[in-house]
C-alpha cells in the first residue's frame, strides 16, 4: 500500500511501516492507526502496562524572547503578556516547569485550538515559552501566534522533531531505564533531560487518562529512541486507532469534533482553563460570552453517555422525550467498559447522571444514559 | 463456499445460503465490537445493505450476496461480535437467505478468484 505523495512522513513512518502498522492518511501526515495486534488489544495493553505513540504530527513550538529583560521574572511576564490576549489561561502565572492546558479563542469565545503552553524551567530560558498546538490546526496557530508575539518573541517550530508519548501505568517504571531524572516531574510539569547524549523535552503529560510521558526528541534520534523503548517487554507500540479510544474513555476533548470555533470552553466542560486571574480581569478572548455562561450557564454542554446497543458515532442525533435535544460529537466503543460510550451537545439540564436519553442510529432510536466524565477514572502522578 | 468483491462468502445448501464475511474483511476491519443483523423475514435484493458491522473506529455496511429472504440470522454474534474475527468464515456467519434467483450464482467468485482479488489489493 502506497500513500500519496503529498503525505507528510513523522521521523517514525518507516519505522512504523517495518513493524506491520496499517498506516492511514490523519491531519497531511501519513500515520499508523493500528499494528498487528489491533484496536483493543492495544488500548487494553495501556490501560495495563504502557503505550508507546508517535504523535510527532502535532505542534510542538518554542516562543524564543527577541530581545528579553534580564530578570527572569520580567522576561517571563513580558512573553506572558504578548500571549495571553489570545488565550484564556494564566500564563504570567506559570511556576518554572509547569504546563498548563489552555484554548486558543476568537472574539466570541469560540475555540480556535486547545493546547498545551509552559513555561522552562531553566533560568536561561526565562522568558520562553513551549507550546503544543493540535496536528490540523498548527498553520493556522502559529500564524495566530507568531503575529501576536511579533517584536517580543519569535515562533521556532519543533514539529520537524518526534514527539512521542509513552503512557501507561507502567510508564514511570519505563522511563526509569531511559531518564529516571524524568520520574521526579509531576503531572503537567516537563523539564530538559538527556539520554544517550541526546536532549530530550520531557513533560509529565498525556492524551489517554494514565500516568505517563511525551517525549521531544532529536529528528535523528528518534528511531532509535523509538527502537530502545518498544524493546521494554512492558511497551508496546499504539496508532491513532487506540489513542483515540483512550481519550475518549478519559473525557479528553478532540479538536475539531468536540470543540470548534463555536464552542466555549464552559460549554466544553472546560471552564477550569479559564483561569481565575484571567476571570477577574475579564481580558481574555470572548469574555463578555464566557463570563456569562459561568455565571448563567451555557445553553448547551458537553454531556457523556452510556449508550445501549450499536456504537452512536460523530453526528448521531441525541434525543430526549422525542426532541431533538443535541448531537454527538464523539463515539465508539470502549474497550474498558465493554460497551458504546459517547459524548455530545445537549441542554444542562440532561446532563445530570441517571438522565434517560436516546441516540438515533440508522434510524432508529437506542437508549443511552447520561453520566459523569470521565468515563474512566484518571490515574495522573501527582508527586509531592 | 464462493465469494463476491465486497468481501461477503456464501455457502450453498439446495436454496439456502449462509452469507458472512471474508476472513480477508474481518482481518481490514479490526476487532469487531458490534453487528447489526436482519431482521427474521426480510427480503433483500442482492447488492443492499442488509447488516452493518462496527469496529472499535468505523461501521461498515454488509451487502446482501445473493437476492431473497432471510430465514435465519446468527444471534450468537450480539453477545460475542469478536466470533467475527475468530472464525470469519465458520461462527462468524451472519444470516442465512432463501435464495429466490438462483441464476444470480453466476456473479459469485470461486475461491482462486477471490484470492486472486485481494491479492491485487
Amino acid at each position: 500500500m502506497t500513500a500519496p505523495q503529498t503525505l507528510l512522513a513523522t521521523p517514525l513512518t518507516a519505522a512504523h511501516r517495518t513493524s506491520g502498522a496499517r498506516m492511514v492518511p490523519f491531519a497531511g501526515y501519513e500515520m499508523p492507526v493500528q499494528y498487528a495486534e489491533g484496536v483493543l488489544a492495544e488500548h487494553r495493553w495501556t490501560r495495563a502496562h504502557a503505550g508507546l505513540f508517535d504523535v510527532s504530527h502535532m505542534g510542538p513550538a518554542w516562543l524564543r524572547p527577541i530581545d528579553p529583560p534580564d530578570d527572569a521574572e520580567a522576561a517571563h511576564q513580558a512573553i506572558s503578556a504578548a500571549i495571553e490576549p489570545l488565550v484564556c489561561g494564566d500564563i504570567a502565572g506559570l511556576a518554572p516547569s509547569q504546563l498548563r492546558y489552555t484554548l486558543l479563542l476568537n472574539e466570541t469565545g469560540g475555540a480556535l485550538d486547545d493546547l498545551m503552553v509552559g513555561r522552562p524551567a531553566a533560568p536561561a530560558d526565562q522568558g520562553s515559552l513551549y507550546l503544543v498546538v493540535n496536528a490540523g490546526t498548527k498553520a493556522a496557530d502559529s500564524a495566530r501566534i507568531a503575529a501576536a508575539v511579533q517584536g517580543v518573541a519569535r515562533l521556532e517550530r519543533a514539529d520537524h522533531d518526534a514527539l512521542i508519548a509513552l503512557q501507561g501505568p507502567e510508564a514511570a517504571a519505563v522511563m526509569q531505564g531511559l531518564c529516571p531524572g524524568a520520574c521526579a516531574l509531576s503531572f503537567m510539569r516537563f523539564g530538559s533531560f538527556e539520554a544517550d547524549g541526546q536532549p530530550l523535552l520531557i513533560s509529565r503529560s498525556g492524551y489517554t487518562g494514565e500516568d505517563g510521558f511525551e517525549i521531544l526528541a532529536p529528528r535523528a534520534y528518534a528511531g532509535t529512541l523509538w527502537a530502545k523503548l518498544v524493546a521494554d517487554q512492558r511497551v508496546k507500540p499504539v496508532g491513532l486507532g487506540a489513542r483515540d479510544s483512550l481519550r475518549l474513555e478519559a473525557g479528553l476533548p478532540l479538536y475539531g469534533h468536540d470543540l470548534d470555533e463555536t464552542t466555549s470552553p464552559v460549554e466544553a466542560g472546560l471552564a477550569f482553563a479559564v483561569s481565575r486571574r484571567r476571570r477577574t480581569r475579564g481580558d481574555y478572548p470572548g469574555a463578555a460570552r464566557i463570563a456569562r455562561e459561568l455565571a448563567e450557564g451555557a445553553a448547551r454542554v458537553r454531556i457523556a453517555l452510556l449508550v445501549e446497543g450499536a456504537p452512536a458515532r460523530e453526528g448521531a442525533e441525541i434525543v430526549h422525550d422525542g426532541q431533538v435535544v443535541g448531537r454527538v460529537t464523539s463515539g465508539g466503543f470502549s474497550p474498558t467498559l465493554s460497551q458504546p460510550i459517547a459524548v455530545g451537545f445537549a441542554p444542562p439540564a440532561l446532563a445530570a447522571p441517571g438522565t434517560r436519553l436516546s441516540v438515533v442510529v440508522r434510524g432508529r432510536a437506542q437508549p443511552a444514559e447520561a453520566i459523569a466524565l470521565p468515563f474512566v477514572p484518571h490515574r495522573y502522578a501527582r508527586n509531592p | 463456499m464462493l465469494f463476491t468483491k465486497d468481501h461477503e462468502w456464501v455457502a450453498l445448501d439446495g436454496d439456502v445460503a449462509t452469507v458472512g464475511i471474508t476472513r480477508f474483511a474481518a482481518e481490514q476491519l479490526g476487532d469487531v465490537v458490534y453487528v447489526e443483523l436482519p431482521e427474521v423475514g426480510r427480503r433483500v435484493a442482492r447488492g443492499e445493505g442488509f447488516a452493518v458491522v462496527e469496529s472499535v473506529k468505523a461501521a461498515s455496511d454488509v451487502y446482501a450476496p445473493l437476492s431473497g429472504e432471510v430465514i435465519a440470522v446468527n444471534g450468537a454474534l450480539a453477545g460475542a461480535p469478536d466470533t467475527v474475527n475468530a472464525d470469519a468464515e465458520g461462527a462468524g456467519w451472519f444470516a442465512k437467505l432463501r435464495v429466490s434467483d438462483p441464476a444470480e450464482f453466476e456473479g459469485l467468485m470461486d475461491k482462486p478468484a477471490y484470492d486472486a482479488l485481494i491479492a491485487e489489493g
